[in-house]
């Protein structure tokens, strides 16, 4: 996929990643195999029929493939951005070894920009079923809630506490990985489906999830809060000038517009040489963010090794690319006031990797006396976050040690008719995992309502005539690819290649 | 029953509504808001977070009061940087601000103190009068004790003497009541009552911290809300991140009352200084465009406040 150059694009928040072409497109889908048994849908958090909209974009129906991928997802613009494709459906690609696996991701977003480009929508015909349906968040897990409700004839309602809908997708993630224009494509086709969003709303302030049930007459609820309360080390410092978390430089520069001070009044006050400590996904948001913002460098501070980190492997090599200087095996201790409240510097000292931990991945050890002055002017804490404490501070809802929302195997918590999902119940996690919870607390929601499952399509018997052509058995699809002769003559090199 | 349906953001109906403003001083004014949920569910100590504007920044407000029968909440603002002397222009009765978000916070605490001294300072005269009032419906003796600069300033004597059993006034020149900081009228109070339960301060930093150390040598329970810098209100930046005994906590979610005793006050006032330079940018740049608009009214506004951004 062509991409912006490095040296270019730090200089504007434009995407990195230009989409496909059609051709690009085509090529890549002649790639996929059309496993009998699809190891790529199965690794799917809301079970994409990738083969299949792969096959309608290789027969050039471009709006069966996004009839396909709106099935199960309505956000295929965003997430053929933003998944973390390389530990799902393309990290079990079979044409991934020893080759590269086909571009999942990036054929979704083909067809999801497309989609608005062409202002595809599908509104099913929806029959109201008479049930209330509240949703606490409009983040991912929240809107894929509510559009699974929303397309089973509930009146869904969902109530943001920001001014913007989209949660993490609005003050998250940067403009250059997933534009703003983007994420209101998606909600306007939230509200094609009849989703009313509520900004302004802080659930268990201005009401509470009990009243809701009790004085607003709401049938189920999903609770679609996140996580959103930043952690700190708790190390020496840590409240000078100069120390942020990711989350609050993302806000400002993200939903506030910060970038733009003093046109926008929200301010940033941005660093020199600034240091951010995580290399996550969120770390990575943030140094390119830092990057793009002005600061003259850009530390990634990692206990770790580059191979330990969460963050997607585009992202780390797009940071690297945009002149990140990556400091592994480095933590900090200490964080230095240069005697006015500022930052001035991080003590820090070096890691090795030791035996494996819990993750699985190898425990990072301090070597002795290795500690240095590492001269930075802001820190950027990007190691997570804890649960946020609203929802437990103003409900009954059972929450486990860690102050997530408890939730049992079908997503309910221990509220009747009161459902869960996203980082709220799982810790941080991803986009596409908080939506794959969304759904499924939509399933169940369904059936607590007793409202039937929409999802679950009832095909008739096959007959034996559908299992097998010339006696081939349909599941072998060797001869799905032939094309007659007349095809050929009349069409181009790429269709020939199809 | 069907929810009241809060104003919305970007469906190009009007914003939250001021449907009332009077002002103290050249500096102090009062809006009371349109928000019927609101008004509602506000509890003393709690604040919201206000956008002027479309172009504007989030900043907290403690709610001053509110009324549930006429389903408003009432902020007392002081303009003193770009934002808050903006809104001392703009915000007129029949005006409407682009966002209003809460109640957010944890309630006060009204406990069931038989003897309570409430202390506000300057804009902290107005979120301290829910407090007083709670107390005061609560059973309580209250000691209302306000502090200004000069009797010109003083505002809402008149609802403090409806609700406190004794009220004190200070100014720092000594034009009424008492003369002298707040921490004279405590000084004074607390000689004449050795039954004191607790104290709520709130205030300017400074104010807050000279009453927590006048109450701890008194060995008074204090309690102190704190007005850190904020961007959500909801937990999710830690930017308003405070240490109160020696941990660090959130003053949007946390609080944002906190034991006055525990509160390291020089680190709050430290943080407040965070975006001094582009405090000052800002309102430099405000001024100017204001003087010139003033000039000539019909010059354009500058061509940034005239085009939001595409896609914003």
């Amino acid at each position: 996929m062509p991409i912006q150059d490095a040296m270019e694009r730090v200089g504007n928040f434009d995407e990195v990643t230009y989409g496909y072409s059609v051709e690009d497109t085509l090529r890549e889908c002649e790639r996929c195999l059309y496993c009998p048994e699809p190891a790529c849908i199965a690794s799917c958090p809301v079970a994409i029929d990738i083969p299949g909209f792969i096959e309608k974009i290789s027969a050039k129906d471009y709006r069966g493939a996004y009839d396909v991928i709106s099935e199960t997802n309505l956000l295929p613009a965003i997430c053929g951005r933003v998944c973390p494709q390389e530990d799902q459906c393309e990290g079990v690609c079979p044409v991934g070894d020893p080759l590269k696996p086909v571009a999942i991701g990036r054929l979704e977003r083909w067809v999801g920009d497309l989609a608005i480009a062409e202002n595809w929508v599908n509104v099913p015909y929806i029959e109201p079923n008479g049930f209330k349906i509240g949703i606490v968040g409009s983040g991912p897990a929240g809107i894929a809630c509510a559009a699974e409700m929303a397309k089973a004839g509930c009146d869904v309602t969902i109530y943001e506490a920001l001014h913007l809908p989209g949660g993490v997708l609005r003050y998250g993630i940067p403009d250059f990985r997933l534009p703003n224009s983007v994420v209101d494509q998606e909600i306007e086709n939230l509200k094609k489906l009849g989703v009313k969003i509520e900004c302004n709303v802080l659930i268990g302030r201005l009401f509470t999830i009990q009243q809701m049930v009790d004085e607003f007459g709401y049938d189920a609820i999903f609770i679609g809060t996140g996580a959103g309360y930043p952690k700190f080390m708790g190390i020496e410092g840590e409240s000078l000038n100069g120390v942020v978390s990711a989350n609050e430089l993302l806000t400002r520069c993200n939903l506030m517009h910060a970038g733009e001070f003093p046109a926008y009044d929200t301010p940033l006050h941005l660093g020199k040489r600034v240091a951010i400590i995580g290399a996550g996904n969120t770390a990575m948001d943030a140094m390119r963010v830092a990057l793009r913002q002005g600061a003259e460098k850009v530390y990634c501070v990692y206990r770790r090794t580059k191979a330990e980190s969460p963050a997607r492997a585009e992202e780390i090599d797009h940071a690297e690319e945009e002149g990140v200087d990556f400091q592994w095996l480095t933590a900090p201790v200490e964080i230095l006031d240069d005697g006015d409240g500022n930052v001035r510097a991080m003590r820090c000292i070096r890691m090795e990797l030791g035996e494996p931990d819990d993750s699985g991945r190898r425990r990072p050890v301090p070597i002795e006396d290795s500690d240095y002055e590492f001269e930075t002017d802001m820190v950027v804490y990007a190691i997570g976050t804890n649960a946020n404490p609203i929802i437990g501070q103003t409900s009954k809802i059972k929450l486990n040690e860690w102050g997530y929302v408890e939730v049992d195997d079908n997503l309910a918590t221990s509220m009747a008719g009161v459902y869960a999902g996203g980082d709220i119940v799982t810790g941080a996690a991803t986009v596409i995992l908080a939506m794959g919870l969304g759904r499924r607390a939509a399933h169940n929601m369904k059936a607590y309502l007793g409202i039937r499952d929409t999802n679950i399509v009832y095909a008739g018997h096959p007959t034996e005539t559908d299992e097998t052509l010339f006696g081939i058995a349909a599941n072998e699809r060797n001869f799905h690819r032939v094309r007659l002769a007349k095809d050929i003559t009349s069409s181009t090199e790429e269709e020939i290649h199809a | 029953m069907d929810i009241p349906r809060p104003n919305q953001v970007g469906t190009g109906e009007p914003g939250f509504e001021v449907v009332a403003r009077q002002d103290f001083s050249d500096t102090t004014f009062l809006l009371e808001i349109e928000h019927p949920l609101m008004a509602n569910a506000a509890r003393p100590g709690q604040f919201v977070i206000v956008i002027p504007d479309e172009h504007g920044e989030r900043i907290p407000l403690t709610i001053a009061d509110f009324d549930r029968d006429q389903g408003t909440v009432t902020l007392v603002i002081q303009a003193v940087g770009k934002t808050s002397k903006e809104m001392q222009r703009v915000c007129q009765t029949g005006s409407a601000l682009f966002s209003v978000t809460g109640p957010m916070g944890v309630p006060s605490h009204i406990t069931d103190a038989k003897k309570v001294i409430c202390v506000g300072g300057g804009l902290g005269v107005a979120p301290v009068f829910p407090q007083a009032r709670a107390h005061k419906e609560n059973g309580a003796y209250v000691i209302g004790i306000v502090g200004f600069r000069s009797k010109d300033l003083v505002f809402w004597d008149d609802k403090f003497e409806k609700y406190c059993d004794e009220f004190i006034v200070c100014t720092d020149d000594g034009s009424r009541g008492i003369k002298g900081l707040v921490t004279k009228g405590i000084e004074a109070a607390a000689e004449k009552h050795a039954d004191i339960d607790e104290l709520i301060a709130i205030g300017p930093p400074i104010m807050m911290k000279a009453c927590a150390e006048t109450t701890r040598t008194l060995g008074i329970k204090t309690m102190v809300s704190l007005n850190p810098i904020m961007v959500d209100g909801t937990g999710m930046c830690g930017g308003c991140r405070v240490k109160v005994g020696g941990s660090i906590k959130f003053a949007c979610v946390d609080g944002p009352d906190f034991d006055g005793h525990a509160v390291d006050f020089d680190d709050l006032m430290n943080r407040l200084q965070r975006f001094k330079e582009d405090e000052k940018v800002a309102l430099e740049r405000w001024t100017e465009s204001c003087r010139r608009l003033d000039q000539s009214p019909l010059e354009p506004l500058p061509p940034d406040k005239a085009s939001p951004r595409a896609g914003a």
